[in-house]
């Protein structure tokens, strides 16, 4: 039995939907419910929800074989797990945005708000600039608004909040995207399987 | 802890029938030490502490080192050594300091085939020792090198390439070759190389096939090896990277099934010893021992549970549990029943 981490949400549900094309499908995961695993005995997969950011601890501690996470955790996070496929959906971007009136002053300390802690201080650390961490778990927007901080990285897909918040992407720190991962040990053990199954969703993508 | 330590002893029965020695070694070694190789350690927190004469002292965090600094150069021979030592690191999660049991084999000096060959089956009926169930992935330095290198890829850009190739990233790699501008063929041999994994038997062939001048000894060393050595229990696979400036030439990594991390490590780490000016060539692995479960723990934990009361005279308890005892019970004497344990049967005096 192959076990599938995938992550709860939107992205979740599609990615789901690649799975089931490629056969793999397991009908009553998408059935309204509070279960969070679903096991299809005959085709060998059992799939379970977890928190999106939760799916690479999921996956490298063995407790999923395979798992479905976006590249943001993948760099945040650093997993020992292997990086089998770009699944080229759930596309956005880590970028570092402002308020219009913003401008940096280099003399200074720069303030930035963030979920991604490790991703900011890689970014910042390549160009020498000196930067203080403020590590938020949400709303990040409202933080340079309230003059919190300076700037804010995070990830951006349409903008849209951005600009409901006065607010403007001033770089790209790097394109993100789901991923299919696999643990290192689960992949020895059940490489046909799981070669099987990138194979197929390589084609659908 | 049971369990760790039954495999320790069968493994080091294992290596003292191969010839090995073993190594002891103490649990605190001058800072100096490490100080100078930080980045050959797996973290580079080490606990330091100032001992009685001023002198800066760590908590082992590495038993390689030591080793190597313990050996002399002689030619024509090599030092064998095995240790069972707890090593001091920051664990990944919780980053605090974790006391860490490891097991492991050097062999230094005027290392050839035959020893890179040796260790490396010793590797294989180490994992076998562990469980029934086990691969060793085996790779070689050398011959991704001569692929990676002279592309005309820039610093950065062989660093990111080598991590696509540790987390068998094909996509990411594709992108970052496109990047570099490296043209169609060489590109095409660093993914086809990314994407081996398997059985000596199918993947041999398909790696003579992209060989060059370069590639040619070194595939040419690896089959010598798989020869020798040959397991189906053996997959050659191009994941294994270790940190090229103390690694080169054959490196490995063992999992056994059910265990999520990798339980062995090792390779030839030749340009270690060079760093520290030595004239010789070693290959090594460690065990990780906290990385192994225990086996589903037997049914009980005592198989009686003996109870007194203040009344009953002492020589009758001890008899009582010697007898039990020499039944083949196992015998836990008590004045109530302990919370927490599991017991065959409760016996009152």
């Amino acid at each position: 039995m192959l076990n599938v981490a995938l992550p709860k949400g939107r992205l979740g549900e599609k990615v789901y939907g690649m799975f089931e094309k490629a056969g793999y499908e397991c009908p009553s995961v998408l059935e309204n419910s509070r279960k969070l695993i679903f096991e299809n005995e005959e085709k060998g997969v059992r799939y379970f929800w977890v928190k999106p950011s939760d799916v690479a601890i999921y996956v490298e501690r063995g407790a999923a074989d395979i798992g479905v996470a976006g590249k943001d955790i993948l760099l945040e996070y650093k997993p020992d797990v292997y990086e089998l496929l770009d699944l080229k959906t759930g596309v956005c971007r880590m970028a570092v945005a402002a308020p219009k009136t913003f401008r940096d002053d280099p003399t200074k300390t720069l303030k930035v708000a963030t979920k991604f802690s490790a991703i900011a201080a890689d970014y910042y650390a390549k160009q020498g600039r000196d930067i203080d961490i403020i590590h938020l778990n949400g709303s990040i927007e409202i933080a340079p608004i309230l003059h919190l901080s300076d700037v804010i990285v995070d990830i951006v897909e349409t903008g849209k909040t951005l600009k409901e918040n006065d607010l403007e992407v001033i770089d790209t720190v790097v394109p993100i995207s789901a991923r299919l991962i696999a643990n290192k040990s689960a992949y020895k053990f059940n490489a046909s399987t799981i070669e099987e199954i990138t194979r197929k969703i390589r084609e659908l993508i | 802890m049971v369990f760790a330590e039954e495999t320790v002893s069968k493994l080091s029965a294992l290596y003292e029938s191969y010839g090995y020695m073993r190594f002891k070694m103490s649990k605190f070694e001058e800072y100096d030490t490490y100080v100078k190789n930080k980045s050959f350690l797996t973290s580079d927190n080490v606990i330091t502490f100032t001992d009685t004469n001023g002198k800066l002292m760590a908590m082992k965090p590495d038993v390689t080192l030591s080793i190597v600094k313990s050996s002399k150069d002689e030619a024509g021979q090599t030092k064998k050594v095995y240790y069972n030592e707890n090593v001091y690191r920051v664990s990944g999660d919780s980053h605090a300091f974790k006391e860490i049991m490891q097991s492991g084999l050097e062999c230094i000096g005027d290392v050839g085939l035959y020893e890179i060959s040796e260790v490396i089956s010793i590797a294989l009926e180490s994992l076998k020792k562990i469980a029934s169930c086990y691969v060793l992935d085996l790779s070689h330095l050398g011959i991704i090198a001569a692929a990676v290198d002279g592309i005309g890829v820039s610093k950065d850009g062989r660093k990111k390439l080598l991590a696509c190739f540790g987390s068998k990233n094909v996509c990411g790699a594709e992108e970052i070759l496109a990047e570099e501008g490296v043209n169609e063929k060489d590109a095409a041999v660093i993914i086809k190389l990314m994407s081996f994994s398997g059985i000596p038997s199918v993947v041999l062939p398909e790696l003579q096939k992209l060989s060059n001048a370069e590639m040619a000894p070194y595939i040419q060393e690896l089959e010598t090896i798989l020869s020798v050595v040959g397991d189906e229990n053996v997959r050659i696979d191009f994941s294994v990277i270790n940190d090229m400036r103390y690694y080169n030439g054959i490196v490995f990594q063992g999992f056994v099934k059910d265990v999520p991390k990798c339980v062995l490590s090792g390779g030839q780490y030749d340009p270690l010893l060079k760093q520290m000016r030595r004239n010789a060539k070693a290959i090594g692995f460690a065990v990780y021992l906290d990385e192994l479960k225990e086996p589903a723990k037997r049914g009980t934990d005592v198989d009686v549970v003996l109870l007194f009361n203040e009344k009953t005279p002492i020589n009758n308890i001890f008899e009582a549990a010697k007898s039990l005892r020499a039944a083949g019970k196992k015998v836990i004497v008590e004045k109530s029943v302990p919370q927490n344990i599991i017991y065959g049967e409760v016996v009152k005096l």
